[in-house]
């Protein structure tokens, strides 16, 4: 081996601040942080060599220069050295950029990369300090290794022998308990009674099974892959109910939308509303792997569900995200071991989302941010991508006998092993050490070329291949396993293209290496295709044929890897039987008049997590790239209140579609069904405010909850399921896609469970026949009027009046049954240009509604309302309210369509302040001190 | 006629889409080539009466924003694109174009970090303050626009900022210095500089994702919408002629 080459350059001014002022918001306010990257290169690294290739590839000049390390001083007990490396096989597209670019210098090296920090000022720094400091702000130990003096690199090729081994597994014969130790040993996630139907197919079949085999059972049948909770049968003490995921399709198949166009099937959610553009939806999970590498994990997070949509296949134009985080102030004292601190968790996991959405080209342009204790050892990470249809789309005939298999994207290598099964299992301290292999690292850039690929493909009348789909958890294994379902296929791992050697070959297998998608193709095409993906510089290769034998055969050159009947795999999971306790929720009238400081109690929802702006976040997203963008997340010409619904239409074209988010855990702790409702209500209030046609609008339902396999907690999602289906039928948007995540819990040391709230998070996306049409939140003009629409009542469960204000009581806010017609009459006003601006109420009521609409404006209101009970009035979360902003001229217009839904409750003023008269008094507050509250700043 | 115009992207631009659109809606015939399409489609660029080189992450931007993408337009392309200007071809960088234009050498100074520190995408208001740069030249009102970059704070030594002033060369300055106005720290509020023939422009700012009225009709201004068409048509002239 040739000498290694460590070359260093400051990290800059900007990475050092940005580490210096984490570190501090940790609880280390006397720390601060130095970074330099190192640069690891061997081969060609004589000094010529290195004189050639580091001005051009590494040194950034005065402020970045780069130089050759000649080994540091060791650390002091007040300047303290950590040195972190990439571990080998770890994406690291900078070292594979660095070699690839040197190759084009006419010099061949390998690279690694990693970072030096220097940490001062942290005299009093307790070892275990050092260590939780290190493990959250600068290395990662799932992907990264580091150590207090010179690191090692993690170079990534390993050794240059082709392991064939297969492992058998003696399964046959074995008693509950031999299984149950197979099953936890190889993290298979599997049931008792799956192990169990297992151990007697290969009974039968007078054989074991392969460790591929056994691996691809566990993942095929993980509720990841097969919904085995959706799909369980439920017993109650009131009788056995519909299995959840029936209950949902037999709902869209009882709306009988005309403008569904594919329904929970595939890898997307289908629709073509008025204007016959076909749109594909839909949104995932990534929790697991974003609680132990943030990053990594909403990177691939957002990958994959472009990849699903991608693989409908749609051209992906907008993402959405909604994520659920543990308080940012948390002590790390009081932190469970084994988990990263919230504050760390939601830094990394937003810039993971926004590197991927903004390299693609994507815009991120809806979503939402949730805080509470629960989340903490288990944050959330809802991605969601829209995509129009490619032409090709009605030409897919499926795979057909003799098509070859064609893999695309990047190579495999092992990275993401087990990721199916992991998100199966239930977190604990050593989560991290453990599932390390099972998240990755994505490349934005060669999924962006993937995209560009299959668009050539597939966005035609006739597209060159037959079948596709994506390479998501459980890699080949399930991408192969599903689309040869129908068919069989024969595989020959030899020809998969790897990263480096030294992978067995259940490891080829099973990677959830990224930015792969299999493709099925004829024979005569496959040549053809294998150079389109090469021109581009994308790893493609034939792996095998769709045979027509109904059977998952896979070798390894001479060697059966895996010879299963499809029939087996895919049919012979014995369904899930499952106990169900259904909650009964008080919904009894509340009677307690509420007493709190108005003021005060306004402007600490202002500032509370959930309301406050989302600016620093929304801002780090590219939410106008493909300029369809029309309502941003962001309202008004400062850019200074939130939007309802985000509106997306080409300018090539009049029409467009609304994208709206109902999410509120609070509800479900109390009354799961009624979360359900708002959800709904309050995603399809979002569209509407924008624009959006009601009436043409399809939903998406991703539920994140905790151990089904407690009669509570899957009471909770039984109740949540029926809640969504009646809310789908009375505002006829049915679903068409959907996802869950369950298991979400986290097992202490002390054997304490503690589970997530459970969270629902309801997409709704609308059609908008005229995008010139479309309307914000943020008021437009003083002298305009503001017109209340729906009822109000005294509705404080899981609100967050109670939130701020310590009470605990109250009923959650009840269905309104009047509110779909309603909609549709806003819809039809915002349609004809009588209404300036609206504005949803949810989370804080009606007061903080007219606050965010100033905000965005610039303008002030004076309010006069009715309702004696201020609080009630001000801060209660009924649902099915819209405020909206009207013309004098069309206040009477707009009166006589909305009737008795409708009223007159405040006028537009010139500044800034915000004035509500009740009954019980007159209210007011600064502009300057609302803008506090909400934005942190004031101008 | 509708002059000829190449969108030029590498792996990884992502608002090719969006310049053809504005080039098509300033009266221009756009075509999109990549340095993959290279060597083959040279020709179509040596025809060129106009460039622009899209924004996005070309090379994933792994070895600093706009470096590989200038090492392979150089690989490549050799001088053409400096030849192009010589012989009067106008040329416009937008964020990745503008990072690859200094990089290869073809605009003074450098793209650094933002000052905070991370990717920000936001609406800015642009002065135009430069009657040598052929794109700005007779614009009076502000241009409004999206940034959307983590690198995009210019600077250079302060020789280099005396002569851009001295010879007209800031085509344009943010609202403010202050932020969010100037959303990345950049000195003077620069936003773009110009080449010494003005045909070259380098500009961190998005003017091909605000050529419509409807792209920001839902950001409420008292004042003027601000669109950034004029800028694309001043290009087009100047290819015409």
């Amino acid at each position: 081996m040739s000498d290694i080459a460590k070359v260093i350059k400051p990290a800059g001014a900007h990475r050092d601040r940005a580490l210096t002022r984490q570190a501090q918001q940790l609880g280390f306010p006397g720390v601060s942080i130095t970074a330099w990257d190192i640069f690891f290169l061997r081969g060609d690294t004589d000094t010529p060599s290195l004189r050639r290739l580091v001005p051009r590839l590494i040194d950034d000049g005065p402020d970045g220069a780069a130089r050759l390390d000649g080994g540091e001083a060791a650390g002091h007990p007040d300047r303290r050295i950590i040195e972190v490396a990439r571990r080998a096989g770890v994406t690291d597209r900078v070292a594979a950029q660095l070699a690839e670019s040197a190759a084009r210098l006419g010099l061949r090296v390998e690279a690694a990369t990693g970072s030096r920090f220097l940490i001062t000022g942290g005299r009093a720094l307790p070892e275990e300090d050092l260590h939780f400091l290190v493990h959250n702000l600068l290395c990662n130990p799932v992907i990264e290794t580091w150590s207090t003096g010179a690191v090692q690199p993690g170079f990534a090729r390993g050794p240059d022998i082709e392991p064939a081994a297969v492992e058998i597994v003696p399964v046959r014969g074995r008693n509950a308990e031999e299984l149950a130790r197979v099953n936890a040993a190889r993290s298979l996630a599997l049931d008792p009674e799956e192990m169990a139907v297992v151990a007697a197919w290969f009974g039968e079949a007078g054989r074991d099974p392969t460790d591929a085999e056994l691996e691809t059972i566990a993942q095929t049948w993980s509720d990841h892959c097969s919904h085995k909770t959706f799909g369980a049968h439920i017993k109650t003490d009131n009788g056995e109910i519909t299995p959840l995921l029936r209950q949902l399709r037999e709902t869209t198949a009882a709306i009988a939308a005309p403008f569904v166009v594919s329904a929970f099937d595939g890898n997307a959610g289908i629709v073509a509303f008025a204007d016959g553009i076909r749109l594909a939806i839909k949104a995932e999970t990534h929790n697991h792997p974003s609680a132990i590498e943030p990053f990594g994990g909403a990177n691939t997070g957002v990958g994959g569900v472009i990849r699903d949509v991608l693989a409908a296949p749609a051209r992906p134009v907008a993402l959405t995200d909604v994520l659920c985080f543990g308080p940012r102030d948390l002590d790390h004292r009081a932190l469970p071991p084994g988990v990263l601190h919230p504050a760390v968790i939601e830094e990394g996991v937003v810039e993971g989302v926004a590197d991927y959405g903004n390299k693609m080209g994507i815009p991120t342009v809806a979503g939402a941010v949730l805080y509470d204790p629960g989340y903490t050892a288990n944050p959330l990470v809802f991605c969601g991508c829209i995509g129009e249809v490619m032409a090709g789309y009605d030409k897919l005939t499926g795979p057909q006998p003799g098509d070859r298999i064609v893999v695309v994207g990047g190579a495999t290598g092992r990275d993401g092993i087990r990721g199916a099964t992991f998100s199966s299992m239930t977190m604990d301290a050593t989560t991290g050490e453990v599932a390390g292999a099972s998240v990755q690292i994505g490349d934005p850039i060669v999924e962006r070329l993937v995209a560009d690929l299959l668009i050539d493909l597939l966005d035609r009348p006739d597209p060159l291949v037959h079948a596709l789909t994506d390479c998501g958890a459980g890699g080949l294994s399930s991408a192969v396993g599903e689309l040869g379902e129908a068919t069989g296929v024969s595989v020959d791992l030899t020809a998969v293209d790897r990263k480096y050697a030294g992978l067995q070959p259940w490891e080829v297998w099973l990677s959830e290496a990224q930015e792969r998608m299999v493709l099925a193709v004829a024979p005569d095409r496959a040549a053809d295709l294998l150079a389109r993906a090469r021109h581009l510089g994308l790893s493609a290769c034939d792996i095998g044929v769709f045979t027509g034998d109904r059977r998952l055969l896979v070798r390894h050159g001479g060697r059966t890897v895996v010879d299963l009947p499809m029939e087996f795999l895919h049919k012979g999971r014995p369904v899930r039987s499952l106990h169900a306790v259904i909650p009964s929720p008080d919904r009894a009238p509340d009677l307690r008049i509420r007493r709190a400081d108005v003021e005060e109690t306004l402007l600490a929802l202002l500032a509370h997590p959930d309301i406050a702006s989302k600016e620093a976040i929304i801002h780090r997203y590219d939410h106008e790239v493909l300029g369809a963008t029309v309502v941003r997340p962001m309202a008004g010409a400062r850019q200074a209140g939130p939007s309802d619904g985000t509106v997306i239409a080409p300018p090539q074209r009049a029409s467009g579609f609304v994208l709206g988010i109902g999410v509120n855990a609070g509800y479900g702790v109390h009354d799961p069904e009624r979360m359900a409702w708002a959800a709904v209500d309050e995603a399809m209030r979002n569209i509407t405010a924008a624009g959006g046609d009601p009436g043409q609008t399809a939903l998406l339902d991703n539920f994140s909850w905790g151990d089904p396999r407690r009669p509570e907690t899957l009471g909770d999602l039984a109740a949540t399921v029926r809640g969504c289906c009646e809310a789908a039928r009375l505002y006829g948007a049915p679903f068409v896609s959907g996802k869950d995540s369950l298991n979400n819990e986290y097992a202490a040391a002390d054997g304490q469970r503690r589970s997530i709230p459970p969270t629902l998070v309801i997409t709704a996306m609308a059609h908008l026949p005229d995008a010139d049409r479309a309307i914000g939140t943020a008021l437009r003009q003083a002298g305009n009027t503001l017109i209340l629409t729906g009822r109000t009542a005294r509705e404080f469960g899981g609100s967050h009046f109670n939130l701020v204000t310590g009470d605990v009581d109250g009923t959650v806010p009840e269905p309104d049954a009047s509110a779909p017609g309603r909609y549709r009459r806003i819809h039809r006003l915002i349609s004809e240009g009588l209404v300036e601006s609206a504005h949803d109420v949810s989370e804080g009521g009606l007061a903080v509604a007219l606050a965010e609409m100033a905000l965005g404006g610039n303008l002030g209101i004076d309010a006069r309302l009715e309702e004696a009970d201020a609080c009630t009035a001000l801060f209660s979360e009924s649902l099915g309210r819209i405020v909206l902003e009207v013309r004098e001229e069309n206040v009477r217009e707009v009166l006589e369509t909305l009737g008795n839904e409708a009223t007159v409750i405040a006028g537009i003023v010139a500044g800034h302040d915000l004035q509500i008269t009740t009954p019980a008094g007159t209210h007011s507050w600064s502009g300057r001190e609302l803008e506090r509250a909400w934005r942190g700043t004031a101008r | 006629m509708k002059p000829p115009a190449v969108v030029l992207t590498a792996p990884g631009s992502n608002r090719q889409g969006d310049a053809l659109f504005a080039l098509e809606q300033a009266g221009g015939a756009p075509v999109c080539l990549d340095l993959l399409d290279l060597p083959g489609r040279r020709a179509e660029l040596e025809q060129a009466a106009l460039i622009v080189i899209a924004g996005g992450f070309s090379y994933g931007d792994a070895l600093g924003s706009g470096r590989v993408f200038a090492l392979e337009i150089e690989r490549l392309l050799g001088d053409l694109l400096a030849e192009k200007v010589s012989r009067g071809t106008p040329v416009l960088g937008v964020c990745n174009g503008f990072q690859m234009l200094v990089r290869a050498g073809l605009l003074p100074g450098a793209l650094q970090h933002n000052e905070r520190g991370h990717f920000e995408c936001r609406w800015v208001a642009l002065q135009p303050s430069s009657a040598r740069c052929v794109w700005t030249r007779g614009l009076t009102e502000p241009i409004r626009c999206p940034v959307a970059h983590g690198e995009g704070r210019y600077t250079c030594a302060p020789a280099v900022l005396g002569e851009l002033r001295a010879a007209d060369r800031i085509a344009f300055r943010y609202e403010t210095d202050a932020y969010p106005a100037n959303p990345n720290g950049s000195v003077d509020a620069i936003a773009g500089v110009c080449d010494p023939t003005g045909l070259v422009l380098g500009m961190m700012p998005h003017p091909e994702n605000h050529v419509t009225p409807r792209q920001s009709r839902a950001i409420v201004w008292q004042d003027h919408p601000g669109s950034a068409l004029p800028l694309f048509r001043n290009g087009v002239a100047a290819a015409r002629s």
